[in-house]
């Protein structure tokens, strides 16, 4: 044990190095990827989702012929751009990445680590800022992969029809960035409610209810049923995807809203998760 | 060293701590005795500003350590051995701590090897039994090679071979100049690791001094004597200096003076002995004595 007496005098010597963010960063780096489970819920869903696009073309691709002639004169864009992130798609990624992003907060809560992590570095908001650079960067990238791919596939089978988008078509790169930026929108949002509520099972029930079932239970025919659904991540990404009003399976609504407008969503959403996550963990008790 | 002063905490109606004054000074090890629920543990955490004392401060070389930026060169904490991910190897667990703290990997393999966990470094820590996650969290707390250390029940889970390195390297940690702030609930635990104690009970002080001062507070320590002389015999003890207390017909509690002096004045004044035994002070018996008033949880006899 004489190293440890050795190195205490050196390290006495020596200055303490700068705190430096990058340093936290590289720390939840680490974090992330020395569990297993990441790599299996990001190449899990990731696989689940574009096999639900892909599916969904081929359904199309299958059935397209026996589409009678106006449905079928109807199909590209509107159905064609629906197949590149369909609803199915969009439901996995949700449940998928906001647990992802809960899961990344509340383990620490729920496991005890959280202490050790605040022992080791008492300036919280670093910590969960640092967690939110990590996570939400790798969402970024799976939400662009997942996206990316889905569209390429799904446009790719059904240009066997004739019937595919050519991302030169107008809303289709909107379509493919605000499916791909949905990913990391849930993880920070599932970051915020887990840094919020601290118990995996009630995050976790938290986060479906108001990404998932909320937009069900808004009656978008009715002003403030529309106000309010139009609040929401899910009937934000629903809009950015439209790429024609009244195309596909969208139904013109009574309360039409703008593309800026989603997107606004998207950024408020994302902000006040920043926000809260950072914050909460300040002054409460660890 | 660490500095607490007047450090109260309450939790909605319950007052946890309470005025709680003391002072951990660095070159010794000083135990933090208590019953369960006494406090030690929100102690521990307020020391780490992992909770905020309702009133009251606390410490450590002059600062609060919630104003430190990074505090692993600062403070090594060993809480709770379960405040890990079961999913993490214990090399993945202290490398991303060391990455945080911009501690170099040299030092992660040095306390890896320090705390006897080279072979088992690369398994999930949920395979660990509690003895190896104890020795993880005294990896953790040696990680940054601090000038204080708290440990929070290290010794609990530990093999017997495990308590004696625990013992020897506190007591090395000591020797080098350290702070080292070890709590327990029980006594005989300390006896043997502690030179200074902080004790409390619901949350109050109820000593702060020296091991051997402590135990010098208990009463009890003594000799018993059994003699069918027991009258007789009390007069002749008290007469040559010794305390004397009459417990029944024929047994007598003596104090200051040894059983071996006792003997022989029984013998010079041809009184027959049936029994003679000395009782020792115990850290043991100076803690139930002080702490019996503030037991949270007692057991009654039904």
């Amino acid at each position: 044990m004489t190293s440890l007496t050795t190195t205490w005098h050196r390290a006495r010597r020596t200055a303490e190095p700068r705190p430096r963010f990058t340093n936290l960063v590289r720390a939840e780096w680490t974090k992330l990827w020395s569990l297993r489970s990441t790599i299996w819920v990001l190449s899990g869903s990731g696989l689940a989702v574009v096999a639900a696009n892909a599916n969904g073309a081929y359904a199309d691709y299958r059935n397209l012929p026996h589409y009678d002639a106006a449905a079928q004169a109807a199909f590209t864009p509107g159905w064609a751009a629906f197949d590149a992130f369909t609803s199915l798609a969009a439901t996995l990624a949700i449940l998928a990445m906001s647990c992802v992003g809960a899961i990344s907060v509340v383990g620490e809560y729920s496991s005890g680590l959280i202490r050790t992590t605040f022992t080791a570095v008492p300036a919280r908001g670093a910590v969960m800022a640092a967690k939110i650079v990590v996570v939400t960067g790798v969402t970024t990238v799976f939400g662009a992969l997942v996206a990316g791919i889905s569209f390429w596939v799904s446009q790719a089978i059904l240009s066997g029809r004739h019937a595919g988008l050519s991302t030169a078509e107008p809303g289709a790169l909107r379509l493919v960035v605000a499916s791909a930026l949905l990913a990391p929108l849930c993880t920070i949002i599932g970051m915020a409610l887990g840094a919020l509520i601290r118990t995996t099972a009630a995050t976790i029930v938290t986060a479906i209810l108001v990404l998932l079932v909320l937009p069900t239970a808004m009656n978008e025919n009715r002003y403030w049923g529309a106000v309010l659904a139009h609040t929401l991540p899910r009937v934000a990404w629903g809009r950015l995807t439209e790429i024609q009003e009244g195309a596909g399976p969208s139904i013109v609504s009574p309360f039409p809203w703008s593309v800026g407008g989603a997107w606004t969503v998207y950024a408020a959403w994302a902000i006040a998760s920043i926000l809260i996550t950072i914050i909460s963990v300040q002054r409460r008790d660890q | 060293m660490i500095e607490a002063l007047e450090l109260t905490k309450r939790y909605g109606r319950t007052t946890a701590i309470h005025g709680l004054t003391f002072t951990v000074r660095p070159g010794h090890v000083t135990g933090f005795l208590g019953p369960n629920g006494a406090g030690k543990s929100t102690t521990l955490r307020m020391i780490l500003g992992l909770h905020t004392p309702t009133s009251g401060d606390v410490t450590i070389d002059g600062r609060r350590f919630r104003d430190l930026p990074r505090g692993l060169r600062h403070v090594g904490a060993l809480l709770d051995a379960g405040d890990v991910h079961g999913g993490r190897t214990a090399l993945a667990q202290l490398t991303a701590l060391a990455h945080s703290n911009a501690v170099p990997r040299r030092r992660v393999l040095e306390v890896i090897d320090l705390v006897g966990l080279s072979t088992v470094a690369d398994r999930r820590i949920g395979t660990y039994s509690l003895g190896m996650r104890q020795r993880l969290g005294i990896a953790t707390a040696l990680l940054g090679d601090p000038p204080v250390l708290l440990f929070d029940e290290p010794l609990n889970g530990l093999d017997p071979e495990g308590v004696l390195w625990v013992r020897t390297l506190f007591h090395q940690l000591a020797a080098e100049g350290r702070t080292v702030f070890v709590s327990s609930h029980l006594m005989s635990e300390m006896e043997a690791t502690a030179d200074q104690l902080v004790v409390i009970g619901r949350g109050e002080l109820i000593a702060a001094q020296s091991v051997a001062d402590f135990a010098a507070r208990a009463t009890g320590a003594g000799v018993r004597v059994r003699s069918p002389h027991a009258v007789r015999l009390a007069a002749d003890l008290s007469a040559e200096g010794a305390t004397v207390r009459r417990q029944g017909a024929d047994i007598l509690e003596v104090s200051g003076m040894t059983a071996a002096r006792i003997g022989e004045l029984a013998y010079t004044h041809r009184c027959m002995l049936q029994e003679l035994t000395t009782r020792n002070a115990s850290l043991e018996a100076a803690f139930m004595e002080l702490t019996a008033d503030s037991v949270e949880y007692a057991s009654h006899d039904a």
